[in-house]
């Protein structure tokens, strides 16, 4: 889609782009993935197939749309005051996803706090503990009263998730390096970090999928270990396919770097995905803590 | 409708509002609380007229003062805009700060209530209540320090179960007991209590979440399943008291009524030791397919 | 779209084609205009919804339906009138004047502007398509409480996956909105002489993208409860039913305050435009909106007071329920004193307005009295709580927006309504929303339960008011649609200002609207505000 006119677009001017087919391609994106997934759920695998297709649009969309937008960039259409409009949007954007994992977070502090311990017999919950579930205890990690899922153990915060969580710092550093060197103009030592942060996330979601295999496996800890299993993979399961977004969009980045898409002054495509890589690493430690160590 | 029976109606609806009759059934036209037969119901009401009298007048000022700006200051009439009436700090520090006394003088009596409310100590008797979908099962626990074994499933009565069902074609103002209408406020076996006694209720659920309620005893208490919760009562006087399910459990929510017979403590006792075992099921169990149904939660 | 011309300055240029004109749209009007059809649409299926509720409830005894398919109705039609009718509404008046309130050329992100509208018609298929499956529509409520939700068959899926579309939608309108607001203002244009519909819509968009991710993270683990074997809200594997709704209601709460802070707005609009004098106490608005958001956030269990919580969390929640009514007192009370000594005329828009004030502080005064715990234990799942919460949306929402749509309709369309129809309109639609409503308080108290299918005799005569009540409130609104109509094709025509006592940027753009307006930043003029002086 070629907008002609802004050919001419002047520059103190906000820029409002004329029509685009990306949003309706991505709704139906979405409708396809979700509906598919809705019915492969309801035991029709045709489901998948849908499922995929839409996936597989949903890229395109994202390819064709963000591709649009580094074009109207490259070419000056965007004034100070669009660069802040995205940057707003990335932030808000950013801020929906903290409230998203903060309903996670709020189960999980609610279970400890609160669920548990009545089962359990303590506080407001004795009589339940009497009536319904006798010889119960409140300990935490559990699968509550009926061991849901069988006997499990979990994984000691001190092992691999400690690696992990230096992993993810030590990748906040690597960016924040890449992003000093974006900012001297040294296009090598640029590229370099940025590498570094992608293979940083590429060792963490490794080391995240060896421990997933291991709990299955040895630890009888699975999505279904009760409570406790709910809220580890839950949590766990969807920082990491935040960490899986995060690394495409900074690998997308990298090859924007090595195009020499960005300047010293503007690179606000650098800026976003940096910030939403530190939201992964803030989002992980409050993992560490209270997941892990807690 | 014959015009002497639309004049009794009205003259009890009216009835009903201005004098604060224990109704322990719901009446045609009602249009106000019962205030029951409980302490709880009797706090639930005055609670409720207190806020419903406030906000009454609160309405008469602010719809009061609405009304003589509309008839006053038209347009119409050559009211003049004062363009400059368009702040005043003082006023509105006043209209601040009057609100927060009155809610402060609704939490007061508010708080004390609720707080007798949530003691459940000194009970004398205990009984158990599960929600099934769509029936209750009750269990008298103990009684006055003594372990009871009583324990029975209350359901939706015969008469309305089969009125109730779509087309049936039977008419719901003949289900009828003792002149009263019981459409689905019946069933085959009530729970009996004694009055004068503080009743303590643990109450829960089998597979979704129900809400046991008696408006004449003043309170409504949500059954979780996997959880127990407490509720107590003490019946001033003797009576039958019906409710219903008050959570959304499924397509037969509608149809799961609760009827509590309250008896001079003596005549309970003589129940207790008449049925001193698990009862026999009800006329409707014993009738349709359908039993209490565990679904999903069933492992609990 | 190639072929526009090489500026577009001043003249009118709309795209040409269909598919051009309104699926790849980034006008802000165009997408407005979508998303108000589309809410009308949405507000007619939910209308036909509840007049299938009526009707069942006509009178005792089943007659038309079945008890699930009541219940699939009752939960349907909530689900449609709030995110189908209520929420896009506002959304299309945002769009629609928030731009022109502020002096911006379009929406700050307008590309993401169209996806947002466009996630909807698909959102909603996913929805309605239930109904039709096996197993029929969800039938749980709007509130979707596990176990009993989990129960439902092949709809839990796709409500689940249309939920999550939709919350999309609203946090891609509320990013949008919150950036238009905050970065796109004309120079001069701060953030203290914004009118209040756009105020009140920045706070909106800050409720909505704190909480929609809520939503979306409650009914993800119901997906996953249900789906894939996790125990969230299963007590034996050490979860909690209760849990869901305190992480639902964490959303439900501030999700009805989304859904009237915006008609705050409009009725903080028009009451000063027809009493001819600024807004009385403009400051203290924009605080109240405020305090009135930040306390919903911490509300939420009001409506769990009969879960069998411990007494402490009781009276917390309840002394902070009641807390709302400060901030809501000071607007009611600042729209009567705006009144006070103005030169009023009662047009179609500000008898909306009135009637808005009077009966959504009707619904306000309900609400406080669910608030005392004690008395919530005989009002909780009752009649009374339907009563409430129709008073502060239909009454409420619906007559904010109602009002909104007569008060800038001139402005789209270029053509002043029918006056006199629209004033029938507003006196059928007042009296029989009170005929259709106001004894669902009786009812209530009486004792009746809500979301059954089928009651008690004694309950007969006031469903059958409130019934019919509800069939002449449905005729009004298909008048309504008629009157819309009507007024869209032709009419007097209207003029830059529309109305003797507007002020602001709005009414200094033509009638109506070009499809471009303020393409390069509006000098402001503070006379010319409704609220250039900020003393007030
Ligand atoms: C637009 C939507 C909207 C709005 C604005 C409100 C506003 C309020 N609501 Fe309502 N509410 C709902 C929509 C809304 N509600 C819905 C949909 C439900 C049911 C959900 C479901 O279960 O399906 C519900 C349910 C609900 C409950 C749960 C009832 C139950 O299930 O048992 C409670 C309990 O506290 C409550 C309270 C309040 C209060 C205190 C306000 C306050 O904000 C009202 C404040 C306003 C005033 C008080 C009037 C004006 C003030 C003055 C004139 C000042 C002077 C007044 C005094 C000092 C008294 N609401
Ligand atoms: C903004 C939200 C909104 C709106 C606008 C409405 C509007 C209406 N609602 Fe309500 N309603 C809710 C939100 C809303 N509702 C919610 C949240 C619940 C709780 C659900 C739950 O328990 O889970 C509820 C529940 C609810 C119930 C209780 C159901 C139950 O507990 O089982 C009832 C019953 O009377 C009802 C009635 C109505 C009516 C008659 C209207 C009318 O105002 C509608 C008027 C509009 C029309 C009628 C459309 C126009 C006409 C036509 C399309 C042509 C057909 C016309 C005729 C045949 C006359 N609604
Ligand atoms: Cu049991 Cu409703
Ligand atoms: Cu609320």
């Amino acid at each position: 889609m070629a907008h002609a006119h802004t050919e001419t677009h002047d520059p103190t001017l906000y820029y409002v782009p004329h029509g685009t087919r990306w949003p309706i391609v991505g709704s139906v994106a979405l409708f396809s993935l979700v509906g598919g997934a809705a019915l492969w759920l309801n035991g029709w695998a045709g489901g998948t197939v849908a499922s995929l297709v839409g996936f597989v649009l949903l890229l395109v969309m994202l390819w064709g749309w963000f591709g649009d937008v580094i074009r109207e960039s490259i070419r000056g259409f965007y004034n100070r005051q669009v660069d802040v409009s995205f940057r707003m949007g990335m932030i808000w954007f950013i801020f929906s996803e903290v409230m998203f994992f903060g309903a996670f977070f709020g189960a999980l502090f609610y279970a400890r706090a609160l669920q548990v311990p009545w089962l359990g017999g303590e506080g407001h919950g004795a009589l339940t503990n009497e009536f319904l579930w006798p010889g119960f205890s409140a300990v935490w990690p559990t699968n509550g009263p009926a061991n849901i899922g069988g006997a499990f153990e979990t994984i000691p915060a001190w092992g691999l998730p400690l690696v992990n969580t230096l992993l993810l710092l030590s990748s906040g550093v690597t960016i924040t390096i890449a992003h000093h060197a974006l900012r001297a103009g040294q296009r090598g030592s640029l590229l370099f970090w940025l590498a570094a942060t992608i293979l940083l996330g590429l060792v963490f979601l490794c080391i995240q999928l060896y421990e997933y295999h291991h709990a299955y496996t040895d630890l009888g800890l699975t999505l279904g270990s009760g409570i406790y299993g709910s809220t580890f993979f839950m949590l766990t399961g969807f920082h990491g396919l935040h960490v899986l977004l995060g690394m495409i969009m900074l690998t997308v980045i990298w090859f924007r770097c090595a195009k020499g898409h960005f300047t010293k002054e503007n690179h606000f495509g650098f800026e976003a995905v940096a910030w939403y890589w530190h939201f992964v690493d803030v989002v992980w430690l409050g993992l560490f803590l209270f997941v892990y160590v807690m | 409708m014959h015009p002497t029976r639309i004049r009794s109606r009205l003259a009890a609806a009216i009835a009903a509002l201005a004098s604060p009759v224990a109704l322990a059934n719901p009446e045609r036209w009602q249009l106000n609380l019962s205030p029951g037969v409980t302490a709880s119901s009797q706090a639930a009401y005055e609670m409720h007229m207190i806020m419903l009298w406030i906000c009454v007048a609160i309405g008469v000022v602010v719809f009061g003062a609405m009304t003589y700006a509309m008839i006053r200051f038209r347009k119409s009439k050559g009211a003049v805009p004062d363009t400059s009436f368009t702040h005043s700090t003082r006023i509105e520090v006043i209209w601040t700060t009057i609100p927060v006394l009155i809610l402060v003088a609704m939490a007061w009596p508010a708080t004390t209530r609720l707080l007798a409310l949530a003691d459940t100590r000194d009970y004398e008797m205990t009984v158990k209540i599960t929600g099934y979908q769509w029936r209750w099962r009750y269990e008298i626990v103990d009684y006055r320090g003594q372990a009871q074994d009583i324990n029975f499933v209350s359901s939706l009565d015969l008469d309305s179960n089969r009125t109730r069902m779509l087309g049936s074609g039977l008419d719901p103002r003949a289900v009828q007991r003792d002149g009263v209408n019981t459409y689905l406020l019946d069933v085959d076996r009530p729970l009996v209590l004694p009055t004068d006694t503080k009743v303590r209720f643990l109450i829960t659920a089998n597979d979704v979440i129900h809400a046991w309620w008696v408006p004449a005893l003043g309170w409504k208490q949500d059954a979780i399943p996997g959880f127990i919760n407490t509720a107590w009562t003490d019946i001033r006087k003797p009576g039958i008291y019906r409710g219903q399910c008050a959570e959304l459990c499924g397509k037969d929510h509608g149809f799961m009524p609760i009827v509590v017979r309250a008896v001079p403590r003596a005549e309970f006792e003589q129940w207790l030791a008449d049925n001193g075992g698990t009862l026999p099921p009800g006329d409707l169990l014993a009738t349709t397919a359908d039993g209490p149904a565990a679904a999903s939660a069933g492992s609990l | 779209m190639a072929t526009h011309s090489a500026t577009h300055d001043d003249h009118d240029h709309k795209p040409q084609g269909f598919l051009d004109r309104w699926l790849f749209t980034t006008n802000h009007k165009d997408i407005g205009t979508l998303y108000l059809v589309w809410s009308l649409i949405m507000f007619l299926v939910g209308g036909a919804m509840a007049m299938v509720i009526r009707a069942e409830l006509f009178q005792p005894g089943l007659q038309l339906v079945h008890p699930e398919f009541f219940n699939q109705m009752t939960t349907m039609h909530a689900l449609v009138m709030i995110f189908g009718a209520v929420m896009p509404a506002f959304v299309g008046l945002a769009n629609w004047m928030i731009p022109l309130q502020i002096g911006a050329p379009d929406m700050a992100l307008p590309r993401m502007n169209n996806w947002s509208f466009w996630l909807l018609p698909f959102a909603f298929f996913l929805l309605l398509v239930t109904l039709v499956l096996p197993g029929g529509a969800p039938q749980a409520g709007w509130t979707l409480y596990p176990p009993l939700s989990l129960q439902g068959g092949y709809s839990i899926a796709f409500t689940i996956f249309a939920i999550h579309l939709m919350g999309i939608s609203s946090i891609m309108g509320a990013i949008n909105i919150i950036a238009t607001i905050l970065n796109m203002r004309a120079p001069g244009m701060d953030l203290l002489k914004m009118p209040l519909f756009t105020w009140t819509w920045l706070i909106t968009a800050f409720l909505l993208i704190a909480v929609m991710p809520v939503l979306a993270g409650a009914v993800t683990m119901l997906l996953t409860d249900k789906f894939f074997g996790t125990s969230f809200f299963n007590a034996a594997g050490g979860g909690d039913p209760v849990l869901f709704q305190h992480v639902f209601w964490f959303f439900g709460h501030p999700e009805v305050y989304i859904m009237i802070l915006p008609a705050f707005g409009i009725i903080s609009e028009i009451i000063p435009t027809f009493s001819r004098k600024p807004l009385f106490g403009y400051q203290a608005m924009v605080y109240a909106t405020a305090s009135i958001a930040f306390l919903s956030f911490i509300v939420w269990a009001h409506h769990m007071f009969t879960v069998g919580m411990p007494v402490g969390a009781q009276l917390y929640f309840m002394y902070a329920t009641m807390l709302i009514a400060v901030p809501t007192g000071v607007k009611v009370f600042n729209w009567v004193a705006t009144m006070w000594r103005g030169s009023l005329t009662f047009e179609t828009p500000m008898l909306f307005a009135l009637g808005f004030v009077i009966m959504f502080t009707i619904g306000g005064f309900s609400g406080l009295m669910l608030a005392i715990v004690p008395a919530d234990y005989q009002y909780h799942d009752t009649y009374f709580v339907v009563a409430h919460f129709h008073y502060v949306l239909v009454t409420g929402a619906i007559f904010g927006i109602m009002a909104g749509v007569y008060y800038w309709l001139p402005k789209w369309t270029g053509f002043m309504y029918d006056e006199k129809l629209g004033k029938i309109h507003f006196w059928w639609s007042t009296i029989s929303v009170n005929v259709l409503f106001f004894p669902q308080h009786f009812l209530g108290l009486a004792g009746m339960p809500r979301r059954i299918p089928d009651y008690n005799v004694a309950f007969a005569e006031f469903n059958m008011i409130s019934s019919i009540g509800g069939f002449a409130f449905g005729l009004a609104q298909v008048f309504f649609v008629y009157v819309l109509w009507k007024a869209s094709r032709a009419g007097v025509k209207a003029t830059d200002q529309v109305w003797e006592g507007a002020k602001g940027l709005e009414w200094t753009v033509p009638s109506p609207a070009p499809h471009h307006t303020f393409q390069r930043p509006p000098v402001i003029d503070d006379s010319k505000l409704a609220h250039g002086d900020v003393t007030h």
